[in-house]
């Protein structure tokens, strides 16, 4: 009992973390209807940018302090997602509007790669480390409710109530603000929304550079976990399954598509993995979430696919 | 005035109903034929045939097919490296637990198989649609890299998945230097694209293309989607695993699952999207694309005399490459099909336009 709750726990973290990246997913997806492939990319790009400026920043500048050199990192990092938003608005979406999807699925793809190479030639291809002193200790808990207790990651509980503080963030800031109201009547119907004298360029800039930013959390977290190093913008490829799984269109979607495949994956591995000859995490995700789709094709909380002739 | 069809009548259903009704396309496609059947082995060297025109045939195969899917039928696939291993894996075992299998028979059985798990993977097309249906074709991807680093029984117990195979002949003829291995590559292309190309045009081709253009008002009209999407799976994934089979089996000769990883679906995407969606022609322009500009861009420094270190030049390579891929899309989103078919637009007037 205690392990399958250890399991379990392990499992909805992880989720936490995919639903982190798939968020980025959603949020372009709803507001501009870009599947935005480069979202691994980007958490590539920013955790690289943090990471390096970490390193740089206090001997530029001549000081020695963890807490500052971290936060000044985080906001040189923030300031370049911001600006690789704009250019990637200036010089391809502007050019593509109106085009299919699965045009601007490629464009993304063709971003990808430039986001890969440039990352990896402006900050080095090397395998780098972002400590934000998160602490690495496990934790026992319910100790007195099983015998031995159920052990929890620290590390990966800040990293889920850092996920969790986001959403949050998020969810007001679409709800509550002017710009967020501007966001979701862009995400509604871009024509209307432009008629009504949204500035469509601007919003699609703004959510672009939130996605930046939430790859750059996602960046720091999971590159404090593995080190930053190419193998960061694959983990894009583990959130895919997750954003399907909730709904191209849903926030609350992407965090509970996130915690079901977390929780499955985990289970799979211990439970069917070792009678399949091990390693089906790499499938096991996608699997789940086609079998999800075959019953609701649309994901758990998106949109309904409505087709008019 | 060199490109025009006045005075070219066409007195029967037949002559009415050809692949290319123009004289001139006529005489320019057997031009073609001629000079890739008998002037490119003959003039190229071993390096030009091993790194650019193998690679090219097969790709372009690979390319042909996934455009049965994608262009045609409006299904976008993320698998396409997965049905690719599924051919040349499939084609390997029949290789070489039966002895004395034809290499023919066993590329075509692989692409066989090849098949049967396109039309598996094709099912949930069904109910899933559009990037929701991209995203699931990766569990096809995912799925087999594992089964073929992970199932022994389908890499005849070889430890890490790698296999190769050797001593390939038809009819007796060894299938050995890069010329032969170029012809025997060649000869099913030219046999598939005429296939695609006849496909695409009848019946089963028109209901792609309705499928495609919005599967609602076709099934409004008559046509079954099952029957339309599943069959775009099957031959897509039937000429996708007979490319697989090629090119482990002729250009790689020994290879592993990575050979037909992701990257080689997100590959074949590009060629077919920059090439053209829903165009044959379309998939041999942009294999062509795909396939020289890396190796353009790779001898770049060194046709210069610029001497750049290796790990930068290979991310410069990526930059490029990505920016290209953009650029394309901006200037031209239908691909080089179109600017093709402009160019022969154009041609018609010439010199004397409008």
């Amino acid at each position: 009992m205690g392990f399958l709750l250890e399991t379990l726990f392990g499992g909805l973290m992880v989720g936490m973390l995919y639903s982190l990246i798939a968020l980025g997913f959603v949020l372009i997806y709803k507001a501009s209807g870009v599947f935005n492939f480069a979202q691994g990319a980007m958490v590539l790009f920013a955790a690289l940018a943090m990471a390096r400026f970490y390193e740089w920043l206090p001997k530029l500048l001549g000081f020695d302090n963890m807490l500052l050199a971290n936060v000044l990192a985080f906001a040189g990092a923030v300031l370049v997602m911001i600006g690789i938003a704009w250019l990637i608005e200036r010089l391809v979406l502007r050019h593509l509007v109106n085009q299919e999807h699965i045009t601007l699925l490629m464009a993304t793809l063709g971003i990808t790669y430039f986001l890969e190479g440039f990352g990896q030639t402006l900050f080095g291809s090397d395998i780098y480390k972002i400590d934000v002193g998160m602490p690495k200790d496990p934790i026992l808990a319910f100790e007195r409710l099983f015998e031995g207790g159920v052990l929890i990651n620290k590390e990966d509980l800040y990293a889920a109530v850092i996920a969790a503080v986001l959403v949050a963030l998020l969810a007001l800031f679409f709800q509550k603000t002017a710009t967020g109201r501007a966001l979701r009547a862009v995400a509604d119907d871009h024509q209307a929304a432009q008629s009504i004298g949204i500035p469509l360029g601007r919003i699609w800039i703004i959510v672009w550079a939130v996605a930046g930013f939430v790859a750059l959390v996602a960046g720091v977290i999971w590159g404090s976990k593995l080190g930053v190093q190419f193998s960061l913008s694959l983990v894009a490829l583990k959130a895919l399954p997750v954003v399907i799984l909730g709904g191209l269109t849903s926030v609350p979607g992407a965090i509970i598509g996130g915690l079901i495949i977390g929780v499955g994956e985990k289970l799979s591995e211990i439970y069917i993995g070792p009678k399949l000859g091990g390693g089906i995490e790499i499938w096991f995700a996608y699997v789940l979430a086609l079998l999800f789709l075959l019953v609701r094709p649309q994901g758990l909380f998106g949109e309904k696919i409505i087709d008019r002739v | 005035m060199l490109y025009r069809e006045n005075g070219q009548f066409k007195t029967s259903y037949r002559s009415d109903q050809q692949i290319f009704p123009i004289l001139q396309d006529r005489i320019s496609i057997g031009l073609l034929l001629a000079a890739a059947f008998v002037l490119v082995p003959l003039l190229s060297s071993n390096y030009l045939l091993t790194a650019i025109f193998i690679p090219f045939v097969i790709l372009s195969l690979a390319a042909l097919g996934l455009n049965i899917l994608v262009g045609y039928c409006g299904q976008i696939s993320l698998g396409t490296g997965a049905f690719m291993a599924v051919g040349a894996y499939a084609a390997y075992n029949f290789q070489v637990r039966i002895e004395g299998m034809p290499l023919i028979a066993s590329l075509l059985l692989g692409g066989l198989f090849s098949t049967a798990v396109g039309v598996l993977f094709g099912i949930p097309s069904l109910r899933i649609k559009g990037l929701y249906l991209a995203v699931a074709t990766l569990a096809a991807q995912f799925f087999v890299d594992w089964a073929c680093l992970r199932l022994k029984w389908v890499t005849n117990d070889s430890s890490s998945g790698s296999v190769s195979v050797a001593g390939l002949n038809v009819l007796g003829m060894p299938i050995e230097s890069p010329a032969q291995k170029y012809l025997f590559a060649l000869i099913f292309l030219a046999l598939f694209a005429l296939l695609a190309k006849n496909l695409v045009r009848s019946a089963i081709g028109r209901e792609w293309m309705a499928i495609r253009d919005m599967d609602v008002a076709a099934a409004v009209i008559g046509i079954r989607p099952v029957y339309a999407k599943l069959t775009a799976f099957a031959v897509s994934s039937f000429i996708v695993g007979v490319a697989g089979g090629l090119w482990g089996f002729v250009h790689l000769g020994s290879w592993e699952p990575a050979a037909f990883n992701i990257d080689r679906s997100f590959q074949l995407l590009f060629m077919v999207i920059i090439g053209g969606l829903g165009s044959i022609m379309g998939s041999f322009f942009g294999a062509a694309f795909i396939v020289v500009l890396p190796i353009v861009l790779d001898a770049l420094p060194y046709w210069f005399g610029v001497p750049i270190d290796t790990a930068i030049a290979s991310h410069l390579t990526f930059m490029i490459f990505g920016a290209l891929i953009v650029f394309f899309l901006i200037v031209e989103p239908h691909g080089i099909a179109r600017l093709w078919s402009t160019a022969k637009e154009k041609l018609r007037l010439w010199p004397f336009p409008h």
